[in-house]
């Protein structure tokens, strides 16, 4: 029907998180319709990002710069080090806005059935990191699910030497939640972390 | 046509498929390790799925041989209770982990399903890690590799086995063990009735069962124990070694 460049097109397209095989296609055709103001610039952005976004060597964070601009940034608490699952956590913690130190990005947590060991994520680099004078405090910000929870009490076992404080984020019912609709897991947690 | 069933299971394992959306596998009395995908189920639905926790699946498939998929309904979380606990849930991930590798897929196994639910059970309360050690012999037997540790397997008798030959999986008594005992694996006095189980002991347990599980249950598939339980190994040896627990 449509032409081996469309297709193509289409094919990529539908290969994006949030975007069906339908929906690729209507990208596809908005795009060609609008080709000035919204395929190619969006080709230039693309490929400018592509060669310039690296992962930051200190933290794993996405940026064009090197270290990245958290990294750089002299006013954070550099004495905290907050560790998150992907580059998404890390994205979503700076949205909240409510926490000022620096990050690590571990790329994932152990997963035996995914065959994701401790060589493959970035746990070394973070014990070399926690081990800096300056660093006082490790927050494992990471999923509340066996996975997450199992990668955080390993890296709390690399961190024992460390002479850092180690602290978990909090389980329990979350803003705006109401107690009828939460399952019985998060509601054990709220109970067991009451204050 | 379609085939559909419907009943208590525990979730296994998962993994992600697509998007938003995970092949989960799941332990069943009737239907064994049971892999089917299950849609939406990551992100803020996903909580139910993970393993130990126990759910009511529906399955339904247009051929009994198709992946097929599940409608899964949360009973109970058996994970959140041991998130704070790094040893039980290794344990948990351990076990979740033996049964999804080791088990026949689709064969009915009423004996492993209330065993692992049982030990899930037991997970939060005292004496978890002797119960996983049991747990552990009774899925060697469930898998056909039993251990016979009612008499020696030299003299026939049933007084003071300490010893398992590492071969036959056979119990020896102390005095018969003389020639051998740096040869033979340690059989902690737990699993047969006598004594506590010291730390100390269910690591001997574990390293007897490890052996067994290796030589026999995973050796046929060519496959290395699951990462999680050798993880579990080493937590409890590095406890036990520095009298942690």
């Amino acid at each position: 029907m449509a032409g081996v460049e469309i297709e193509k097109l289409v094919q990529l397209l539908a290969k994006l998180p949030g975007l069906g095989p339908r929906s690729a296609r209507r990208a596809a055709l908005t795009m060609l319709k609008r080709r000035d103001t919204i395929m190619i610039p969006l080709a230039e952005a693309i490929e400018t990002a592509a060669q310039a976004v690296r992962n930051c060597t200190i933290c794993g964070n996405l940026d064009t710069e090197e270290p990245c601009n958290i990294c750089r940034e002299p006013h954070r608490d550099s004495q905290i080090i907050c560790v998150v699952e992907e580059v998404a956590d890390l994205w979503a913690l700076e949205r909240s806005g409510a926490f000022r130190g620096r990050y690590h990005v571990l790329g994932g947590t152990l997963s035996p059935f995914q065959g994701v060991g401790p060589q493959d994520l970035s746990i070394d680099a973070l014990v070399s990191r926690a081990r800096e004078a300056q660093v006082t405090e490790v927050i494992l910000a990471l999923n509340a699910t066996v996975e997450g929870q199992t990668t955080g009490h390993f890296i709390a076992e690399q961190l024992i030497d460390a002479e850092v404080k180690v602290t978990y984020l909090a389980h329990g019912v979350p803003m705006g939640g109401e107690l009828d609709y939460l399952d019985d897991g998060t509601l054990t947690a709220a109970l067991k972390a009451r204050r | 046509m379609s085939v559909e069933w419907c009943e208590s299971a525990i979730v296994l394992a998962s993994r992600p498929h697509g998007e938003s959306s995970v092949v989960a596998t799941l332990l069943t009395a009737n239907y064994g390790a049971h892999a089917g995908l299950v849609q939406a189920a990551r992100g803020r639905k996903g909580g139910g799925i993970q393993p130990g926790n126990r759910v009511i699946a529906r399955w339904r498939a247009r051929l009994p041989e198709h992946l097929g998929s599940y409608t899964i309904e949360a009973e109970s979380n058996g994970s959140a209770a041991l998130m704070d606990e790094p040893l039980r849930l290794l344990a948990l991930q351990s076990a979740c982990s033996l049964v999804a590798v080791s088990a026949p897929e689709r064969e009915p196994h009423p004996g492993l399903y209330e065993a692992t639910s049982a030990l899930i059970d037991t997970l939060p309360g005292p004496a978890w890690d002797a119960a996983y050690v049991a747990w552990e012999v009774g899925l060697l037997r469930l898998l056909g590799f039993g251990l016979d540790l009612e008499r020696c397997a030299a003299t026939g008798v049933n007084d003071m086995l300490t010893y398992v030959s590492p071969r036959t999986g056979r119990a020896i008594s102390e005095s018969a063990s003389e020639p051998w005992r740096d040869r033979l694996l340690k059989l902690p006095g737990f699993l047969i009735g006598r004594g506590t189980a010291e730390p100390a002991e269910v690591l001997d347990g574990l390293l007897l069962t490890g052996h067994f599980l290796e030589r026999v249950a995973f050796a046929a598939t060519h496959s290395p124990l699951p990462a999680a339980r050798t993880r579990f190994v080493d937590s409890y040896r590095r406890l036990v070694s520095t009298s942690a627990i």
